[in-house]
């Protein structure tokens, strides 16, 4: 699976969407396929400020528990309650279903990378 | 990598694509298609793990079971040949060096399987401890083994084998004979489910692991599943719940210690300083190996050793060791410095309808 185009992305594996003012947030399939199987996902509550690069949740998996980054600054205003249940839907849909919260941003989206930029990154933790 | 050691399947287990990770100096598959899959499909099918790293010696000679009797903490008084017995090999304060099982192969003769990690310094107690007379060999890099587990591995090795295999009870085992190659054949294993434990030469290792997979009822699996599964049938890893600073008896086998003898470790039994806890916890979060477990009050009272999903219960489990005395606690709190998670104690095996006794006779 290739990393959607019209996405940005974080060198800490979150993706971003941006919508207007709005931006919705997830982990990338590099990380989800690096975790296996996820067992858990804590993410920030609706209303919760996040801040970009700071720690705003954490993904576990069978074997190992992952920081969730905030890959952009703003306002939580949705989260994916369906993950509480059935996190392993992060595993099998990473960019659509396993969505993970949703942010009224702060100002503009900088310092992420596009498509080309990340599948760098992630070739090079691939070694 | 280039510094591990490899088992004979290394080369295999790379090709299919596992996701392979150090683990006690080798280089091993810790999955292939996924640590639930093969999870379940061990709790519902059959699965082959490559458990070749593990260490195997022979112990022979006149006067080798007295001499055992009093090295180890087995109850070899009892053990009829063709059946195998768990147990330790403690230091003289009665803290774990290794767990083990031995198998009696004949008058005077034995045969023992121990701890990848553990095996340099077992086959220096193991010869420390025999007297003239007894010989033991470490036959580790010669001989393979690979587990088969999972409720229809009765099914499986019968048809594979050729043999009726309906008679081998548990913790029993069987010499036969496969392609041409000596094969133990042990109804053992560390998953909770009917299995067996099978040992051949190393050189066949390779030939015997594509002949099992050529079943169709067979997957591998890799170390995730088997800590999954071997964390719910709740049994202990040597490292995490087993070591040199505790006993078998804080670590709740004291039911085990059947054997009479004065053997190496046996006075430190009888101080209990921590006692090993199963818990379940709230939810799916996961307590890890070295948070820590506290009262509801925040009194810290010991230090889990290791916790994972347990994907056949749907929820997180753990083994902590407890200060003796604060053990009926109704509930605890588990602190990994992030979050604090409630678990309360309970009864193991964790989950309960493992087929590994069933009878099938």
């Amino acid at each position: 699976m290739s990393d959607p185009k019209e996405l940005k992305y974080s060198k800490t594996h979150e993706w971003v969407r941006v919508e207007g003012e709005e931006a919705v947030v997830g982990i990338t399939q590099f990380a989800q396929d690096a975790l296996g199987d996820i067992t858990y996902v804590e993410v920030p509550a609706e209303g919760d400020a996040v801040e970009q690069e700071k720690e705003c949740g954490s993904v576990e998996s069978v074997k190992a528990a992952s920081d969730l980054i905030s890959p952009v600054t703003g306002t939580v205003v949705a989260v994916n309650a369906e993950l509480e249940n059935a996190p392993e839907v992060v595993n099998q849909d990473p960019y659509g279903k396993g969505w993970m919260f949703k942010v009224k941003l702060a100002g503009p989206v900088e310092g992420l990378l596009d498509a080309d930029a990340y599948a760098k990154v992630c070739a090079e933790e691939a070694h | 990598m280039a510094d591990m050691f490899k088992t004979p399947l290394a080369a295999w287990h790379e090709a299919h694509g596992a996701k392979m990770a150090p683990f006690a100096g080798w280089w091993m598959p810790i999955q292939y298609e996924g640590i639930l899959v093969e999870h379940r499909h061990t709790r519902t099918q059959a699965s082959v793990f490559d458990i070749c790293h593990m260490g195997e010696f022979t112990v022979k000679g006149k006067g080798a079971k007295d001499a055992l009797l009093h090295a180890f903490s087995h109850s070899l008084a009892t053990l009829k040949e063709g059946r195998c017995r768990y147990g330790f090999i403690l230091n003289e304060e009665g803290g774990v060096l290794d767990d083990c099982i031995v198998y009696n192969m004949g008058e005077d003769d034995y045969f023992i399987v121990v701890n990848a990690a553990c095996i340099d310094r077992d086959f220096k107690t193991l010869c420390e401890r025999m007297p003239a007379g007894v010989a033991c060999q470490d036959l580790s890099s010669q001989i393979g083994k690979i587990d088969l587990q999972g409720p229809k591995s009765c099914e499986v090795l019968e048809r594979f084998l050729g043999q009726n295999l309906h008679d081998l009870a548990y913790f029993a085992f069987r010499e036969t004979e496969w392609n041409g190659k000596r094969l133990l054949v042990s109804r053992t294993g560390y998953t909770g489910e009917l299995g067996y434990e099978l040992y051949v030469e190393a050189a066949s290792a390779q030939a015997l692991w594509d002949a099992l997979l050529e079943d169709e009822r067979v997957k591998p699996a890799g170390l995730g599943a088997r800590d999954t599964l071997r964390m719910e049938a709740g049994l202990p890893l040597y490292g995490d719940e087993l070591d040199e600073k505790h006993t078998p008896v804080e670590a709740g086998m004291g039911r085990m210690m059947k054997n009479e003898c004065d053997y190496v470790g046996r006075k430190g039994l009888e101080q209990v300083r921590e006692v090993l806890l199963g818990l379940e916890l709230e939810g799916r979060r996961a307590a890890r190996h070295g948070d820590r477990l506290c009262l509801e009050s925040g009194e810290e009272v010991g230090v889990v050793t290791s916790g994972t999903f347990a994907p056949s219960l749907g929820k997180s489990i753990a083994f902590a060791w407890c200060r003796a005395g604060q053990e009926g606690a109704a509930s605890f709190v588990i602190d990994n410095g992030r979050a604090k998670l409630k678990a309360r104690k309970v009864e193991t095996p964790f989950y309960k309808d493992g087929t590994a006794r069933v009878k099938l006779q």
